[in-house]
């Protein structure tokens, strides 16, 4: 989701700065940006890894460098293990809540200061509906967003006067590389259908947008289902 | 937690909606997600089963997400890309800033890796050949894991293998390949009406050294003096003082929302069609300005239209008899197909140059005709007798339409199969890499 934002976004002609993990793929998602901006601007980028917190400071400085500023951060990295998988593996139970959520929250503080520092900004950030309240299949990966989730519309209270506009993104089930070994349910978006909405809650200054909508609803609906239900059932 | 009912096992279906066993991993990391598998495949625009599991465990990557732009030279128009790039974003990027692709099929729905393994054709094969002609170099992933650079003089028997090989040397990882420049981004067409087969076959031939574009659209129901007439469209790119200054309309899709019920496309609703399709063009001959969209893609208009054809799915017939058979042949072809009353309201027919140089490419000089069939208790039989003619006149099909020719009919009309299993044996020599297809027609293990 997060490159058909980055393409989206180049294709109308903003300036992009990538970051991530590995360099080549990197490269290869730079040239992209650069043969789709409509100002055929070349598109830098940087290594940051949420695993490690002590990149994501130099990461940001040289976005800013290449940049000349920020006004806007997408923030859409994170890990997903199925429940069963994290039950079976503290180590990777350990490391998901550590990148979703810990790691997540330290990224926002830096991309917060700095968007501050310039009078305000936009800060996209992908939580998930499965932070929207404990479920079975997503006990564990969603607390890690439950808490991403609490944090950013915080950040929306405190900050909102100063010109920080935060938008908890919300998807529900999207065909990507994290959920292409699970069973489509009815509705699954699609990452270019995603990016159109997040891109427009951007220009909006939305607080919030679930993606695809229905799971606004949806989850409307989850939200007031009484324990003693959310109990037996297996959703 | 173990659901109670076991669900319904899933399935994978090309363009005619005949679904096989097994499932697509669709992934944007080619490099990673082709170790070890079995088949690539893009958008499933081909008809037949060459984009399915030749088993239901087979690992199939979708190649569709895998869609960026790895380099383009404004200066030459090479364009390098990850092979799941559809022709629509290829057509959206480019066609604005003055070029487009060198080669299209009739629907923008398909990726480059489809339009190379399938070695496509459109309006312009007298002039441009196929895709696989203008294809600079391409990375692959091999049976062995290996990841190769292959291009015409690199590994070139892999290279001709690939191109036209429906998938069946290695995954096809990255494209590049050469867009032409526009003078504008619109059409010059003149449409003519054509009374019948033997007049069609004389026009095409004197459209081909004027326009770079040609193909007709001809009424195949109905037979006697009415046999083979049809609309020839003729086209060029127009040139800057023909064209409007704006860029053509970005066009809006409809979808077809439901299957229709198996009846509604019976031979009347067909006749309908071809008929209103035929007198739509009231003139004998119209010359107009048009959008590439209705063009090349009139199809594309309606998303998923395959599903007019309802449960029972389709498949398309396309064969090519060539030049040296003679008019007559194709004559008698069209006495035959109409004979069996296919009911088709899309029945295409093209002249095709010079045979191109991948191994098993489909095209050679003489005349393509396409047909879209209904499945029924009859399609084996009726395919049989079309493929015994064809056979006949020295003609062969084209496998990515293909569901239902038998191997020894294959065999029969395909001398260039020893090169191309050369190919695959010093490639691939365990056949790791299959498809529905290659089981079907080429005896490759399904287990
Ligand atoms: C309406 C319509 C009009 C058409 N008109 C024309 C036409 O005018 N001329 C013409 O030539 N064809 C035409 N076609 C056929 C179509 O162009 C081809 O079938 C094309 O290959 C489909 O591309 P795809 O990406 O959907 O591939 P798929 O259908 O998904 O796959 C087709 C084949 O390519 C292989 N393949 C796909 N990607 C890769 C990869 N990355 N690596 C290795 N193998 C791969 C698959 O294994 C399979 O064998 C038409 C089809 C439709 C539906
Ligand atoms: N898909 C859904 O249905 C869904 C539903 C709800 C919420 N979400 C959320 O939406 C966001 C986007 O997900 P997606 O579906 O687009 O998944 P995705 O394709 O897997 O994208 C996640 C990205 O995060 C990167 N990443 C992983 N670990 C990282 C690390 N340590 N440091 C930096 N980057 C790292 C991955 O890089 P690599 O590819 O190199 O590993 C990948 O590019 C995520 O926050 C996800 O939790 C998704």
């Amino acid at each position: 989701m997060g490159r058909a934002i980055a393409q989206r976004l180049a294709e109308r002609g903003d300036r992009v700065f990538l970051l991530g993990i590995g360099e080549e793929e990197l490269q290869k998602s730079a040239a992209d940006l650069a043969a789709r901006s409509a100002k055929s601007e070349p598109t830098g980028y940087a290594v940051c890894d949420l695993e490690h917190p002590e990149t994501f400071a130099p990461a940001l400085d040289a976005a800013e460098a290449t940049l000349g500023g920020l006004d806007l951060v997408v923030v859409t990295a994170a890990l997903f293990a199925t429940q069963e998988a994290l039950e079976n593996d503290i180590e990777l139970t350990r490391r998901l809540v550590t990148v979703n959520y810990g790691h997540t929250v330290v990224f926002c503080e830096h991309a917060r200061k700095r968007l501050l520092a310039r009078g305000g900004g936009s800060l996209a950030v992908f939580s998930s509906v499965a932070g929207d309240r404990g479920r079975k299949p997503v006990a564990i990966y969603g607390s890690g967003k439950a808490g991403l989730s609490h944090y950013l519309e915080s950040l929306d209270h405190k900050f909102h006067a100063q010109g920080l506009h935060v938008l908890t993104v919300k998807p529900g089930f999207v065909k990507t590389g994290m959920t292409a070994g699970l069973k489509p349910p009815p509705f699954a978006g699609e990452p270019e259908g995603v990016a159109k909405v997040v891109v427009r809650a951007i220009d909006a200054r939305k607080p919030v947008v679930y993606t695809p909508g229905i799971w606004a609803l949806v989850m409307l609906v989850i939200r007031w289902l009484p324990r003693f239900v959310m109990r037996k059932i297996g959703f | 937690m173990p659901s109670p009912a076991l669900p319904p096992a899933p399935t994978l279906a090309a363009w005619g909606r005949l679904p096989k066993p097994g499932s697509e991993l669709v992934s944007e990391d080619l490099a990673r997600a082709t170790l070890g598998a079995n088949l690539s495949r893009g958008l499933g625009r081909s008809y037949g089963d060459s984009s399915l599991p030749a088993a239901a465990s087979d690992r199939v990557i979708g190649t569709r997400r895998a869609n960026r732009v790895l380099g383009f030279d404004a200066a030459t128009g090479v364009l390098r890309a990850e092979a799941g790039l559809s022709l629509a974003e290829v057509n959206r990027l480019f066609m604005p800033r003055g070029f487009f692709t060198p080669v299209t099929p009739g629907t923008k729905f398909v990726t480059l890796g489809g339009m190379v393994s399938s070695d496509v054709h459109g309006k312009n094969h007298h002039v441009e050949g196929c895709f696989g002609q203008h294809v600079r170099s391409m990375k692959m992933r091999l049976a062995d894991g290996s990841l190769v650079e292959t291009s015409p003089t690199a590994e070139p028997e892999l290279f001709w293998a690939t191109v036209g090989g429906m998938g069946l040397l290695g995954h096809v990882l990255e494209v590049e390949f050469t867009l032409k420049r526009i003078p504008s981004p619109w059409i010059l067409m003149e449409s003519e009406r054509v009374g019948g087969i033997d007049e069609f076959l004389v026009a095409l031939n004197t459209a081909a050294p004027q326009w770079p574009m040609t193909v007709g659209w001809i009424d195949c129901l109905n037979g006697g003096k009415k046999l083979g007439r049809g609309v020839l469209m003729a086209g060029r790119w127009a040139e800057p003082h023909e064209a409007p200054a704006e860029l053509p309309p970005v066009p809006g899709a409809l979808a077809v929302p439901f299957d229709f019920p198996n009846l509604a496309l019976n031979k009347y609703t067909a006749s309908v069609f071809n008929i209103a399709y035929y007198w739509k063009q009231i003139a004998k001959r119209v010359t107009k300005v048009l959008s590439p969209e209705p063009f090349f893609y009139p199809l594309d208009a309606v998303l998923e239209w395959n599903r007019v054809y309802g449960s029972r799915g389709f498949t398309q017939y396309q064969c090519v008899i060539p030049r040296a058979a003679g008019a007559p042949a194709v004559r008698e072809f069209m006495v035959r197909l109409t004979k069996f009353g296919a009911a088709s309201p899309l029945c295409v027919i093209k002249d095709c140059g010079p045979e191109g140089q991948g191994i098993l490419s489909f095209p050679l000089e003489g005349t393509s005709i396409a047909v879209d069939m209904a499945v029924s208790p009859e399609i084996q039989r009726v395919v049989n007798e079309l493929n015994a003619f064809v056979i006949e006149t020295g003609g062969r099909i084209y496998l990515t339409k293909d569901a239902f020719t038998t191997p020894a009919d294959f065999r029969r009309m395909e001398p260039r199969l020893p090169r191309f299993e050369a190919a695959r044996e010093k490639y691939d020599p365990k056949r790791a890499l299959r498809s529905a297809q290659s089981v079907r027609i080429l005896g490759d293990r399904a287990s």
